[in-house]
């Protein structure tokens, strides 16, 4: 079998959408960067490329293949009488894919564009600690043995995808922009990543209250914010066209939900830490955007532009909360929000898509049981890695480089030469 | 207690991928996939309290 054959407007729609998806990938390189000290911001940038690049290089030679696509070859499992198509067995080293009418190649530079979003997503919750090594060797295991896997039930024509023609939940499992496949498996990496890195040196005072680390420069991140969004605009349009099957027409309300969602998600983020704080947050406001726009995800061509705006509304004011709450009480160090921006922020996005989008009934168990599925494998698949990784030789870097910043430390030179920069803890 | 709530995560998974496989449609069905989803939270829950800081840990 090979991938669905897409009408020629349809096609050429969804492969100017695909182009615009690394804009996503840079949206969130320079928010994370932004978040970031001086001293490690060039090292935050490079950390983001070589994620790229290694998640890239993966996919080519294992996670085009074990991803599949819609309609492609599977390996199966049967049990209780039904098929459960739990990895894609396609050729490795993307050999047979090529130019021909299948739209094969527009599903490749799909999934190629969307392993590299969740390979940086980590980042965000790893940064000012994480060895640069480290960093590839964990991409590689993430993008190889948990993304794809997860990536191929999903959108690779798997048990989940499946979900509504084998016990008739709704549609299948509904995820077309990523935020459980990109955005939810990236944030629960995240998650992963800053429980075994542990806090940056100095996050926690010994009495365990947090100490502020400012970001370095709010101009990164309220860019970052800017670019993230047309990233994901193409992001959902491509996945509307791609796996629920829009035309062009259809997709057009797209471009409308993300953007309400995310607008809204910033309004409801803007008003709670005005309320709380006495003053607007532009770096939980760029969080909450960024949450917006990842909730947004899961059914951005299913749900209307009222159930956006309530999908966009909660997420906002989750991420808040959030943020505290994993600071506060946990005690995680997240420098750049990723885990309660992508993970809580994708997990509310799935689970709204079960309650709002109109495709049939039981919508939300199908909804439930992906996110089982998210918490059930990718979450302890993620730790479990990192964790063998660690022992092997720690993901941290040492205390003195930390002082020093990483940007001198793994580099060689600050990213800010001509500056003075004041002496931090 | 870190690996036991690692364990119970994708226990809690199966719960649900047995309750779609072997149960018809209806409201026993539902429950024992939220009953599956409310381990893993358990489960979850465990990971999170085995990573807090011991009170000497603290930095």
């Amino acid at each position: 079998m090979k991938p669905p054959v897409l009408p020629d407007n349809v096609a050429a729609l969804a492969f100017v959408c695909v182009l615009l998806m690394p804009c996503a990938v840079a949206g969130l390189a320079l928010l994370a960067a932004g978040l970031a000290r001086s001293r490690n911001v060039a090292h935050s940038l490079l950390s983001a490329l070589c994620a790229v690049g290694v998640a890239g290089v993966v996919y080519f030679a294992v996670g085009a293949a074990w991803q599949g696509t819609p309609g492609g070859r599977e390996a199966v499992l049967w049990a209780g009488g039904r098929p459960w198509g739990w990895i894609g067995s396609g050729r490795l080293l993307l050999l047979g894919v090529s130019g021909d009418v299948s739209s094969a190649p527009l599903f490749t530079m799909f999934g190629l564009f969307a392993v590299c979003l969740a390979a940086i997503i980590p980042l965000g919750a790893a940064a000012e600690r994480w060895r640069l090594g480290a960093c590839c060797a964990s991409t590689a295991g993430f993008a190889a043995l948990v993304y794809a896997p997860f990536a191929h039930w999903t959108w690779g024509g798997g048990w989940l995808a499946q979900l509504g023609a084998t016990f008739h939940l709704g549609g299948g499992f509904l995820d077309t922009g990523g935020a459980g496949t990109v955005q939810a498996a990236g944030g629960l990496a995240a998650l992963a990543l800053a429980w075994i890195l542990g806090p940056r040196r100095g996050k926690f005072h010994p009495d365990g209250t947090p100490a502020a680390v400012p970001a370095h420069n709010a101009a990164f991140v309220l860019a970052g914010c800017f670019l993230a969004w047309l990233g994901y605009l193409g992001l959902n349009c491509a996945g509307a066209l791609l796996f629920a099957r829009c035309d062009v027409r259809g997709a057009a309300i797209v471009p409308l939900n993300v953007t309400l969602s995310a607008g809204a998600a910033l309004l409801a983020a803007a008003a709670v830490t005005r309320l709380r704080y006495r003053v607007v947050d532009a770096s939980l406001c760029a969080n909450a955007w960024v949450a917006g726009l990842a909730a947004a995800s899961a059914a951005s061509s299913a749900v209307t532009p009222a159930g956006s705006v309530i999908v966009g509304l909660v997420a906002g004011t989750l991420v808040i909360f959030s943020v505290e709450w994993l600071e506060l009480r946990l005690k995680i160090d997240d420098p750049a929000g990723a885990v309660s921006v992508h993970a809580i922020g994708g997990l509310w996005g799935l689970l709204a898509a079960g309650v709002l989008a109109n495709t049939g009934p039981e919508q939300w168990l199908a909804q439930v049981v992906g996110i089982a599925a998210l918490l059930g494998f990718v979450l302890p698949a993620a730790y479990g890695f990192n964790w063998l990784l660690d022992r092997r030789r720690s993901q941290r870097v040492p205390p003195d480089a930390e002082r020093r910043g990483l940007d001198l430390h793994e580099l060689g030179a600050g990213a800010y030469p001509d500056f003075m920069t004041h002496e931090e803890f | 207690m870190r690996l036991a709530g690692f364990l119970l995560m994708p226990a809690g998974g199966i719960i649900v991928l047995a309750a779609l496989s072997m149960l018809p449609p209806g409201a026993a069905r539902e429950a024992f996939v939220l009953a599956g989803v409310a381990i893993q939270g358990f489960g979850l829950g465990v990971a999170i309290r085995s990573h807090l800081p011991r009170p000497e840990e603290k930095e």
